[in-house]
């Protein structure tokens, strides 16, 4: 009991630490980012924030559980692309909708159940699984559009595009469901045993063991989850762009794991919150659109998506160097 | 503990989303880019008399990626492109895009340009429907949406074509079936599938074989845009079919790889290479007797016709109706054409004899 | 209990045990019938397209597919050396864009510049980027994966500040240069047989040396090899900076290859390189593996592709049928390890 209060403290400690950090910059952001430009902190930049980043947002809160819990899923970008072309497919072939939907829904579940079986039941690490996945997806998605592209999706769903969340104009359909699931998974990996038994099986996974916890079967469920919302993200994907294409989303999963990481959720697993996660998909978003609104050389903004994971990773590194040569030094003065 | 975590969290959450909605509501959407008080300095100053152009319009050039040679030819000041031709005229030009030439990447930049107050957009479609809603909301708003190069046919006024479609199709097959005496395989070596200028031009290809009784289109392979896939596509080609005689590929990308292969004293000569590329990439291969003959046209005057395209539908001194004509500065008039396809004309043919003329920066 | 594998921390497959005993025999035998495993694949795969195409075994196209395999082997020659420290470069496909525009540009600048040096200049570009993440890694102490993460956004994106709109053509490089890929003695082509070369050298360093074997160690138990005296910062740091200088390198002849050279070189090329090297039998979590099987991973990979044009078979089933091999590659490596395990406690349990 007592020790569990205090495991509470210490992380609530750290994770209060770099998010308040977190969000010290997402306030600077907003601030220089209005500074230089008067159309920064306008209701339609927001709308075009929501278009262009909603998706990626929503991929990253599974992908926070996934890496918390000490594995990765690279396979994201392409589910999202399978999806994608699945969806095209069906529809040229006259499915209706709300079938579509459950097919591709499966499908997510489906790929997520492979990525999850792989890892748990076989034993193999996530990172070589999901990057062979990463490339079996994308092949299927090759193979059931091959050279194709599909547009003529019906208007209702293609507004999303133009149109926002009804009764928020400025508020985006992805992005009302990146607020709606943040708060779901925020829950749920910060309030329910389900979420400790996360931190725990990241920490340590011979302890969580110890302890009774299903490790084999969460990270599975959350391996398939990861799928489904990434397959969900396809769905809105095809439908923002008003199209079905092989190529849909690829190369994202690295911009999904670069804010993640911004998030200051530890690669190794076991430290990481959904607040986090928010503000570093603000952070990430707010910068590379201020960039853009500011005619900064557009060509220079890997540099600055790089640059910004180094500090991520570099600040907390920097404290604890810091804090060990103060024990150096107390030490060598002690003896 | 946790509690108060969750309620901190959520909290924040709720925060920052009535924010959002609290910006949206107080600015309300963003008034239409021709009477927003950024572009006051255009539309204010000059006379809408039908004689003269308005000056100080903001025209955003978007080429399908950033860092791509050809469209540093077809937009920069150096090559006397769009951003020149912009110059010229007294707007205010830039050119912004993405890196990577997808509709994913190339979205965020149109979307900024029109939250910047653009008057008008020059583009060049990296998909010919992923676009449409955003230009499409553009178009609404009194933004002039202009393509060019690549086409996205539903949602923009005009289309700046490099050369007739047909005429691209057509000539190529000319070029290469002059190369191997009308008899003999062929192959397509492509972009990617997707692409809208390359399938309407293999689409007029096929037509103009009919011509050609004893040449024969065996298939066509898809480079991707990427050296590696159009070498490796092309090497394939030649492994698979022994009795090749000639290579079209209508993409610069395709057609440098494809040369690269070729320029082995087993393939030079002995398998013809025809299709659309720079001058500077080409020339090598030129002098050496790996390609006969090429085509394109020059970027330059493509971005330069388009901006000029642009500044007189901003100013509506045209319309896109057919049969409307207006002056391009130094490339002289141009008449719409149907369905708001204006042509730059006919494509340029490079060969030995002149492509020492041509030097175009690189 | 068998532990969960997870990133960072956790026990890998058994590191060689001490010269000269039996376990050592064994566990040598199951790498090589890995090692031979892939042949296996790759002898099948040829016979079987081959059989429907006898042109895919013609020399022409040998050729063409060991050239086309030199880049990525030595890439994976690099990256090898990397996973076995259990770690990850994941910027070798920017280093080698940036190598690749910045070496082939001097030809331009410099008129009768010796290729030799062209080939150091692409050397140093890689070297310095191999330095960057090196020190990052191992002073730093950032986990690999996010520090190469990191710089192949950072490379690429000074690549394209660099590069911009231009390109490298071949009318502006030697003959000399642009004949390297095509130069052939007795119709293997020159290149294959320098890479081949290079290969049998990194081989003959990971086995032979004390340093190369240091590596193994470090990627089966980080904190003993620490404990025992490895110095595992100085180690690491080597690595890396091997895996640049060999990108660098790499670029180079990629330039030499294809000619045309703007800032979207070499993308993309990280994760096919990856896929190449666990296919070849090195853990992804180190500790074990081969140059050998990592460049033989390359080649199959390649022969795949090949064959796949040469067939007619839609090029689309390209990247689906690599996936797929990965997933089998590293089932099967898990299950030769598992065995491997169980032998060898079988075997250290008749010996106490």
């Amino acid at each position: 009991m007592l020790s569990r209060a205090l495991f509470n403290r210490a992380l609530l400690n750290r994770t209060l630490r770099w998010e308040t950090g977190l969000a010290l910059v997402v306030i600077i952001v907003g601030i220089v980012g209005a500074a230089s430009s008067p159309q920064f902190l306008t209701g339609n930049n927001f709308f075009n924030l929501g278009l262009s980043y909603g998706e990626i947002a929503i991929m990253t809160l599974p992908m926070t559980l996934i890496i918390i819990s000490g594995e990765i899923d690279l396979s994201v970008a392409s589910t999202l692309g399978m999806s994608s072309a699945l969806l095209g497919v069906l529809w040229s072939d006259g499915w209706p909708m709300p079938a579509i939907f459950a097919m591709v829904a499966v499908a997510g579940l489906a790929a997520g159940a492979v990525n999850g079986l792989l890892v748990t039941r076989l034993g193999l690490p996530s990172l070589a699984v999901t990057i062979g996945t990463l490339a079996l997806y994308r092949g299927i998605a090759l193979i059931l559009l091959g050279p194709k592209t599909i547009s003529n999706f019906p208007p209702t769903y293609t507004d999303i595009a133009v149109n926002g969340f009804p009764g928020i104009s400025n508020l985006t359909y992805s992005a009302a469901i990146f607020v709606v699931l943040a708060v779901v998974f925020g829950v749920v990996l910060h309030a329910t045993p389900f979420g400790r038994s996360i931190f725990a099986m990241g920490a340590s996974t011979e302890a969580a063991l110890f302890a009774g916890i299903r490790v084999k079967r969460i990270k599975t469920i959350l391996f398939m989850i990861s799928g489904l919302i990434s397959a969900m993200a396809g769905v809105l994907w095809t439908f923002r762009l008003s199209t079905a294409v092989q190529n849909n989303g690829t190369g994202l999963e690295l911009s999904v794991v670069a804010i993640v990481l911004l998030a200051g959720v530890s690669i190794f697993g076991g430290k990481g919150s959904i607040a986090g996660v928010v503000l570093a998909v603000l952070a990430f978003a707010g910068i590379q659109n201020a960039l853009l609104l500011t005619n900064f050389n557009q060509e220079a903004t890997g540099v600055v998506t790089g640059g910004l994971l180094l500090v991520s990773v570099f600040v907390p590194n920097a404290a604890s160097f810091a804090r060990r040569l103060r024990e150096l030094r107390l030490f060598r003065q002690q003896s | 503990m946790k509690l108060r975590q969750v309620t901190w969290f959520t909290l924040s959450l709720i925060t920052v989303s009535s924010l959002l909605t609290a910006c949206s509501s107080a600015s309300s959407s963003s008034p239409p880019a021709t009477s927003s008080s950024s572009s006051s300095t255009g539309s204010g100053t000059s006379g809408t008399a039908s004689g003269s152009l308005k000056t100080g319009l903001k025209v955003f050039v978007i080429p399908k990626n950033l860092g791509n040679p050809y469209f540093t030819l077809a937009d920069s000041v150096k090559s006397g492109g769009a951003l020149a031709a912009l110059n010229t005229l007294g707007e205010t030009g830039s050119e912004t895009s993405g890196t990577d030439a997808t509709p994913a990447s190339q979205l965020p930049a149109i979307q900024a340009a029109i939250t910047k107050g653009a008057n008008a957009l020059i583009v060049s479609a990296t998909d010919p429907t992923a676009l449409c809603p955003t230009l499409t909301s553009a178009m609404n708003r009194g933004i002039t949406v202009v393509t060019y190069d690549s086409d996205a046919p539903a949602c923009r006024s005009l289309f700046i074509n490099q050369a007739s479609t047909s005429a691209i199709g057509t000539s190529e097959v000319d070029l290469i079936a002059q190369e191997i005496h009308n008899k003999g395989d062929i192959a397509i070596v492509s972009a990617t599938a997707s692409a809208t200028n390359q399938n309407a031009w293999i689409g007029y290809m096929k037509t103009e074989l009919k011509k050609f009784p004893n040449i024969h289109l065996v298939t066509t392979v898809y480079g991707n845009d990427d050296p590696t896939t159009a070498t490796q596509v092309t090497q394939g080609l030649l492994q698979q079919y022994p009795n090749l005689a000639g290579i079209i590929s209508p993409t610069t990308v395709g057609i440098a790889a494809a040369a690269a292969v070729l320029d082995t004293a087993k393939y030079r000569g002995k398998i013809a290479l025809t299709g659309l590329g720079t001058p500077g990439a080409l020339k090598k291969y030129v002098d050496d007797g790996t390609i006969g003959s090429f085509e394109l046209w020059n970027p330059a005057n493509l971005g330069y016709l388009a901006a000029y395209a642009a500044a007189n539908l901003a100013s509506k001194k045209v319309t896109n109706a057919a049969g409307q004509s207006f002056t391009a500065g130094k490339l002289g008039s141009f008449t719409i054409g149907s369905d708001g396809t204006i042509l730059l004309g006919p494509p340029l043919v490079f060969t030995k004899s002149n492509i020492g003329n041509f030097n175009w920066g690189f | 209990m068998r532990a969960t594998p997870r990133l960072g921390q956790r026990s890998g497959p058994p590191a060689p045990p001490p010269a000269g005993s039996d376990s050592r025999r064994l566990t040598e035998r199951a790498f090589r019938i890995r090692e031979s495993g892939i042949i296996v694949v790759l002898v099948v795969f040829t016979a079987v397209t081959t059989a429907v195409r006898h042109r895919f075994l013609g020399v022409t196209n040998i050729q063409f597919i060991l050239v086309d395999t030199t880049v990525f082997a030595l890439l994976a020659l690099g990256e090898t050396m990397v996973v076995i420290s259990r770690n990850v470069d994941l910027s070798i496909g920017s280093v080698l864009g940036l190598s690749a525009y910045l070496s082939a540009n001097l030809f331009g600048g410099h008129q009768g510049i010796p290729i030799p040096l062209v080939f150091l200049a692409g050397l140093g570009i890689g070297l310095g980027c191999g330095l960057v993440n090196g020190l990052m890694v191992s002073v730093g102490r950032v986990p690999s994966l996010v520090v190469t993460l990191a710089t192949l956004y950072i490379f690429r994106g000074i690549d394209i500040l660099i590069v911009g709109g231009k390109e490298v053509v071949a009318a502006s490089l030697p003959p000399g240069f642009t004949n390297i890929p095509k130069a052939t003695i007795g119709g293997v082509p020159d290149l294959a047989i320098a890479v081949a070369i290079v290969i049998a050298i990194g081989a003959y360093y990971l086995r032979s040396f004390r340093s190369g074997r240091e590596l193994y160690a470090i990627g089966s138990n980080p904190d003993a090899a620490q404990l025992a005296g490895i110095p595992v910062g100085r180690r690491v740091f080597t690595a890396f900076v091997i895996s640049g200088g060999i990108a660098g390198i790499a670029g180079v002849l990629w330039a030499a290859r294809f000619g045309t050279i703007d800032s979207t070189a070499g993308t993309g090329y990280e994760l096919t390189v990856i896929a190449a090297v666990v296919v070849g039998g090195v853990a992804i979590f180190g500790g074990s593996g081969s140059v050998v099987g990592a460049a033989l991973g390359a080649l199959l990979l390649n022969t795949i592709s090949s064959a796949l044009y040469v067939l007619g078979i839609s090029p689309f089933w390209d990247q689906a049928i690599a996936g797929f091999l990965l997933i089998l590659a590293i089932s099967i490596d898990r299950l030769i390890s598992a065995r491997l395990t169980a032998a060898l406690r079988l075997r250290g349990r008749q010996h106490a």
